[in-house]
């Protein structure tokens, strides 16, 4: 690998090979298969989960099933996070594939938002787009651009197409030559150990000397416990985790910000406690 | 950009540099001498010494600055002793110039200053009119003076011959003296004051510059012939002044404004490339009577000046017609001086802190800018307690690994590092933190509503009428201000802890070298800047803003080495980690199902298509581009259009795997693109696509380029085999060599090769197969391929995130205004019935005013106004008028009693602003270049790679210092030519062939890898009547072309006599050749006629060449309309002997000679 492109289709093109199987308590009128998939780590469950339904639906009786919803070791899952940040925060220390639960029963009101169709999972995805844009360019790219280009994204997150989503996503990634970033980085920071869904503050790619600020800078300011230092043993306590790798604190947020943020143009990224082998 | 420089002078004279790609101020190379004043060009700078003598420093470069001396000996024929030296007493002297009027022996001609020294010794010219006399040069003639010929004949009674001798300027990065013996007498006083400019009023003689100097009592001096290659001029003259003068500005063009000692300014009228010392002087007065103006600096159109209380005045409504303008405006802030440079840009030094402001924001359409924005960049000396971080910049080790390590082990130390350093005086001060009143001002005044309000009032108080009383101004003396005077130091929060220095005193430890490394005051004081030599635009603003601390990645400096970023730690466990996380999730689980299917995907569009049938007209089209996903994850892709004819609904369909290019066609103001299949090229008729909006074409060329690309397997940086070709409209295009192509038979037809597009803007593209390519813009700057791809309309995934930068080209449209001659009323704009347009294009065919005439091409924006041009062959009056007895005819520029018609040529600069892999390599412009041809099996690995250019006044140059890791190389080596050269290739065993402007040709002997520019030039005549422009060397065999079209192989070339015998005709209709490592040999043809329609700029392959016939035997016809160059000479691929492929009928059109019409 020569060129930052080619990671941008690395992190497309991230698979996270999993297994679903029906929680035990459902009905069934047969014994439910468990099913395979490559879950796309960018995308959302309820966007990429028909197959699932279809295959179990087939199983159960029509007035058993309701709405979908997914479980992971007792944690409920997000649809509404992207695949790969579900992974990462709650799964990347076990084995795979990912094992997770199927639920049509018991839909978990306070943990998780309804998802009855695609059209909320395509406002929620604008809305971060729109979002993550305000922070960068104050919304002006995405308020210039066409109907058509907005939904030119959202097709190409969810039919997978990279170029499709690319050919627009790139004039979301530019920014103004006389600037060396963009405004602010759009970026949550997701914690297991804290209630605090995420952290989300405004932080510039460029400090006010015109050094470029780093992936731990940014650490360091809004989340010190996730750097801060290390036991006794001068062992490190956390994983800092995007899309399933761990970059180095002196990777600029700048390029970090443009190459792996998810579709949604926000870096999602993962503190978890390191693996105790 | 090329690097530039701006010219500063401190409070103790010495002189310093700051580049525009640099940060810290460097001392001038030359620096035993204290200076006054200066004042800079692009190539060199005169100043003023604290001696008060004027001394000029021509900056370094790789081409000598080099003159010719000729002296003619003269010779007589009489029966006893045949031609001797003996003369008849009315004759010429035996030893003369070439009128025969000055006497003039070799061993009389002396250098004209201790600055030069001789290239060599006194040689005959052998060379008479692009023939090699063979005779010692002599040429005969019945009688002095007379024509001479080359051959002697019966009534050959006297003959003469040249000789010339080179002598070289060798004071460069130095301060050379201009002597001021010409006239004691007329020099009884030191100078004061000196201005350079005029670089723009005219091209002839090259470099020609206006220097005007200022003495102590107030005379003013223009320094006579001062150009390139007479950098010290020759005299000075005394200008008449209505008053005693105390400072001048000579701007880059016609402007020359100065200063009286009354106060006034004085405006020199009639400037023009006829009289670049103008003829009279007009009077301005200051803008209040209280105030006289101090200091003046002009501009092309603007002027600034500062009056006696420190307040800097932009004069409104100055242009070459105006010189005056009209009145003054106020700006804000107090300076000593203020200087005008290149592209209006305006510097000055600041009264409070002598610290020297850059105005921001001056812009062809605001003159006078926005606000003043201090320059903090540090001295080279003040460097070495700035941080540890800027220590390592310094040491050279800013791109070694020892940096970077530090930088990741701790990089909290760095940034700690840097903070405590930081707020210690030994660093220049951010302009944000000088509590300088004036600043508050500024950013209260920033406003466009606020500015206008002063503006206004400066108006209303800018007195219309100025008395006389002007004269009585209190006797200060208005320019010793600007000198060694103690600055007025402002305190301000940062040093006020600090004990108050005085300043002279303190700062003379400073003189001594005794700088204390914490001292109270080490930000410079300066005395004096001069801009004209830098060129500072807003694309590209230097970092002299903002303190650079150490590490970051934004001071990289544009290099082809491998910038840190790329070879950064971070980004190669990033590139490692992903790999490393593909492989765990995905490995062991392909066999699971995809969570989404892939699909056919669709994108639509509505486009102009040039439909096939007559009358052929631009109609709108439905399109659409149809993608399929196969299992095994490969695409294909069909367009197809949509029509209506007779209220019938049809289309066609392009398999895109077999589209060849995709080609821009930005004219008539349209969005177009052309695409061409095998089939549709030897048709000559592309299917034409016309986009709505830029963006749209941008978007649908992109898309089909990627599928195009994709479908081939085509991706990334091109193979060093690559064949590269531009068209007429600037446009890159490369392809990759199959192993057919160069077959002994069966070989591919070239309309099946497939060309995508690069990025950038150029006239020409040379390349090697070691992967070095060089291309020239059409302004002949020089730019090397950095190894990205993309650029230009190809954003986004189409183009790779490094390597790829700005690019600019710059070049002139041309129209003519012709003018018929009748008795009553001479020459008027009224031509006869029959007559061309009065304003028209060259062929009069077509009418082009001032007013109409659009740039070529939607790229490109103009920069300059109309302008006479007086460069045209045939030379022009100096109006710039040709004169002719009828149109169209040949002009000469002067007019005879015969002539009835007269027409001049104007031009218009233009610009386009794009982007590609292609770094410039500066300062030098080229008109060709060629790179050595190398075939595989040779290793030349160690070696560097022979690079041979000729510069755009016609200087034969050699690289050094190319390789495959460093393809701009270092240095150029200069090779003497006695004439300006045009052409020049290198062969694959180091034959260096070259054109020279009168269309002969030149062998350079004994070049080898030891010996790069080898020793001697050996003349070869040109064909018969004809001359040549352009050569090709491949392996061993050497192609010319004349400028009729025609192509030459050279015959009987042997190792032991490398210049070969005689030209023999190839072809006809050849505009460009480029013969390859395999000695292929490929053209562009000038008229190809397909089934379709006729083609120009066609390129063709010649087919059939053997080793036992390298002329080969006829012409195979690739792409089509529009092509302008090709190179072939990186591809030294060749198909394994006998391999067998099935062979096509039909593939290989074999005429005797690409079809003429």
């Amino acid at each position: 690998m020569t060129d930052d492109k080619d990671v941008l289709r690395d992190v497309w093109f991230g698979r996270i090979p999993t297994c679903f199987t029906l929680y035990q308590d459902e009905i069934t009128e047969r014994e439910a298969e468990p099913y395979y998939l490559l879950l796309p780590r960018v995308s959302y469950l309820t966007l990429v989960t028909d197959k699932v339904k279809k295959h179990f639906q087939k199983v159960m009786r029509q007035e058993d099933v309701s709405e979908i919803w997914f479980e992971y070791e007792g944690t409920p899952l997000k649809w509404h996070y992207p695949i790969g940040l579900l992974f990462d925060l709650l799964a990347s220390s076990s084995p795979l594939p990912w094992n997770i639960t199927v639920h049509f029963k018991s839909f978990p009101e306070k943990d998780l938002l309804h998802c009855p169709s695609k059209d909320v999972i395509e406002a929620h995805f604008m809305s971060c787009m729109k979002e993550a844009d305000a922070l960068k360019h104050k919304s002006q790219v995405i308020n210039e651009m066409q109907k058509k280009d907005h939904k030119q994204l959202w097709m190409g997150l969810q039919n997978d197409r990279f170029d499709q989503f690319w050919a627009i996503n790139r004039k979301l990634m530019e920014y103004p030559a006389e600037e060396n970033g963009f405004r602010y980085i759009p970026f949550r920071i997701y914690q297991t150990t804290t209630e605090r869904p995420f952290i989300q503050k405004l932080f510039r790619p460029v400090a006010a000397d015109g050094q470029l600020h780093t992936l731990g800078d940014l650490l360091r300011e809004v989340c010190p416990s996730a750097v801060a230092p290390e036991g006794i043993d001068g062992e490190k306590k956390n994983q800092v985790m995007i899309h399933g790798i761990e970059p180095m604190l002196e990777t600029p947020l700048q390029w970090l910000s443009e190459h792996l943020s998810y579709p949604d143009n926000f870096l999602h990224i993962s503190i978890i406690p390191q693996p105790t082998d | 950009m090329p690097n530039s420089v701006l010219w500063a002078v401190d409070l103790f004279g010495r002189v310093y540099t700051l580049s525009t790609a640099g940060q810290y101020w460097e001392p001038c190379k030359d620096g035993q001498l204290e200076f006054k004043r200066v004042s800079s060009a692009t190539q060199c700078c005169w100043g003023i010494a604290c001696d008060n003598q004027v001394y000029v420093y021509v900056c370094a470069s790789d081409v000598p600055i080099r003159r010719r001396e000729e002296a003619y000996e003269n010779q007589r024929w009489n029966p006893m002793g045949g031609f001797c030296e003996k003369l008849l007493l009315s004759d010429r002297w035996p030893w003369s110039d070439v009128s025969g009027l000055q006497h003039r022996p070799l061993d009389g001609v002396a250098l004209p200053s201790p600055h030069w020294e001789w290239e060599s010794d006194w040689y005959v010219d052998e060379n008479f009119g692009g023939e090699p006399t063979e005779k010692g040069g002599w040429t005969y003639a019945i009688d002095f003076p007379a024509t001479y010929t080359r051959d002697k004949k019966w009534n050959s009674c006297v003959r003469r011959r040249k000789w010339i001798r080179y002598r070289r300027y060798k004071s460069r990065d130095a301060w050379a003296k201009i002597p001021s013996k010409d006239d004691p007498k007329q020099l009884p006083d030191p100078f004061n004051d000196l201005s350079v400019g005029g670089w723009e009023i005219t091209e002839e003689p090259t470099g020609r510059l206006s220097v005007w100097a200022v003495s102590l009592q107030g005379k003013v001096w223009y320094r006579e012939d001062v150009s390139h290659s007479n950098p010290e001029g020759s005299s000075w003259s005394l200008m008449d002044t209505p008053g005693e003068v105390v400072q001048i500005s000579c701007g880059p063009h016609d402007l020359l404004w100065a200063t009286l000692w009354e106060g006034q300014a004085l405006v020199r009228e009639g400037i023009n490339r006829n009289n670049p010392t103008g003829s009279c002087w007009s009077v301005v007065e200051p803008p209040g009577s209280e105030n006289g103006i101090m200091h003046v600096s002009v501009g092309v159109g603007v002027v600034w000046a500062v009056t006696k209380d420190r307040k800097v005045w932009f004069r409104r409504g100055v242009n070459s017609h105006n010189p005056c303008g009209t009145s003054w405006i106020e700006m804000v802030g107090e300076m000593m001086m203020v200087n005008v440079g290149l592209n209006e840009q305006v510097w000055g030094i600041s009264c409070e802190d002598r610290a020297i402001y850059f105005r921001q924001g001056v812009t062809p359409s605001e003159l006078s800018g926005k606000t003043w924005k201090a320059i903090v960049a540090a001295r080279e000396c003040d460097r070495s307690y700035s941080g540890s971080s800027s220590s390592l910049l310094s040491a050279g080790c800013f791109f070694g690994d020892e940096v970077r390590g530090s930088g990741e082990s701790a990089p909290s130390d760095t940034d700690a590092s840097s903070e405590v350093e930081r707020p210690g005086p030994g660093q220049p001060l951010p302009v944000e933190s000088l509590e300088n009143p004036r600043n508050l001002k500024e950013s209260l005044a920033s406003g466009p509503g606020a500015s206008r309000t002063t503006e206004d009032a400066t108006e209303n108080a800018c007195p219309s009428t100025c008395g006389p009383g002007l004269a009585s101004t209190p006797a200060e003396l208005p320019w010793t201000n600007i000198d060694l005077k103690e600055p007025k130091k402002v305190p301000n929060h940062l040093t006020a802890g600090f004990p108050e220095t005085t300043g002279l005193s303190s700062l003379g430890h400073h003189q001594l070298g005794l700088e204390e490394p914490y001292g109270a005051d080490d930000h410079p004081l300066w005395a004096w800047v001069s801009g004209g030599g830098c060129t500072v635009e807003a694309c590209s603003m230097p970092k002299w803003f903002t303190v650079q601390s150490g590490l970051s990645p934004l001071v990289q400096t544009l290099s082809l080495s491998i910038m840190p970023a790329q070879t950064a730690a971070w980004r190669k466990q990033i590139f490692q980690q992903l790999t490393e996380r593909t492989k765990r999730e995905l490995e062991n689980f392909r066999h699971y199902e995809q969570a989404v299917e892939q699909s056919v995907w669709v994108k639509t569009g509505t486009l102009q298509w040039w439909c096939d049938w007559k009358p052929h007209k631009w109609v709108d089209v439905r399109v659409a581009l149809e993608q399929f996903t196969g299992h095994d994850g490969t695409r294909d892709s069909i367009l197809f259009i949509y029509y209506v004819v007779h209220g019938e609904k049809k289309y066609i369909h392009v398999f895109l795997n077999e589209v060849t290019v995709l080609v821009p066609v930005l004219s008539e103001g349209k969005h177009s693109f052309a695409l061409y299949t095998p089939e549709r090229t030897r048709q000559r008729w592309p299917v034409r696509l016309t986009a709505a909006t830029n963006q749209d074409m941008n978007d649908w060329l992109a898309l089909l380029s990627l599928s195009c690309c994709e479908s081939r397997k085509v991706h990334g940086r091109p193979s060093p085999q690559a064949i590269w070709s531009v068209t007429c409209n600037g446009d890159i295009f490369v392809s990759e060599p199959s192993e057919d192509l160069e077959a002994q038979e069966h070989l591919l037809p070239c309309d099946q090769m497939f060309w995508r597009q690069m990025g950038g803007h150029l006239r020409m593209v040379e390349a090697n197969s070691r992967g070095v390519v060089w291309g020239l813009g059409y302004d002949h700057t020089a730019w090397v391929y950095t190894g990205g791809y993309g650029g230009g309309c190809f954003q986004g995934l189409a183009s790779s995130t490094s390597n790829i930068y700005t690019q600019s080209d710059m070049k002139c449209v041309y129209i003519y205004e012709n003018q018929r001659w009748n008795p009553v009323t001479g020459y008027t704009s009224r031509g006869l019935p029959t007559d061309r347009y009065m304003w028209s294009d060259a062929t009069g065919l077509q009418e082009c005013t001032k007013a109409s005439t659009k740039p070529p091409s939607l790229q490109w924006t103009w920069v300059s106004d109309w302008f006479v041009d007086f460069s045209v062959p045939g030379g022009t009056d100096p109006e710039g008028w040709q004169y002719a007895s009828d149109f169209p005819a040949s002009y000469h520029g002067y007019k005879t009693m015969k002539d009835f018609v007269r027409r001049r040529c104007w031009a218009r600069k233009c610009v386009l602003v794009t982007s590609g892999p292609w770094l410039e390599v500066a300062p030098i412009a080229l008109r060709d270049v060629s790179i050595i041809p190398e075939s595989p099996d040779t290793d030349r690995n160690g070696s560097s790679i022979a690079l041979w250019a000729v510069s755009d006044k016609g200087d034969v140059l050699c690289r050094l210092g190319v390789s495959a890791l460093n393809p701009a190389g270092s240095s150029w080596l200069h090779v003497g030519t006695d004439q300006p050269f045009i052409s020049v290739s290198i062969g694959a065993c180091y034959q260096v062939w070259a054109i020279a402007r009168d269309g002969s040709a030149f062998y350079r002997g004994s070049v080898s890898p030891s010996r790069p520019a080898g020793d001697c030039w050996y003349h070869i005549p040109s064909p018969p009547k004809q001359r040549l422009k352009q050569v090709s060397v491949g392996q061993t065999s050497v192609y010319a072309l004349d400028e009729n079209g025609n192509l030459w192989y050279r015959q009987g070339i042997t190792p032991s006599y490398p210049q070969g015998s005689s030209w023999e005709h190839v072809s006809n209709n050849v505009c460009r050749v480029s013969v390859g490592p395999l000695d292929q040999v490929w053209v562009i043809a000038n008229k190809v006629q397909g089934s379709h329609s006729l083609s120009r700029g066609t390129v063709c392959h010649r087919t059939g060449v053997q080793p036992h016939e390298p002329k080969g035997q006829g012409w195979d016809y690739g792409i089509g309309g529009g092509w302008d160059h090709i190179s072939v000479r990186a591809n030294a691929t060749r198909a394994p002997r006998g391999t067998t492929r099935n062979q096509e009928p039909n593939t290989c059109q074999e005429t005797h000679s690409p079809a003429c019409c």
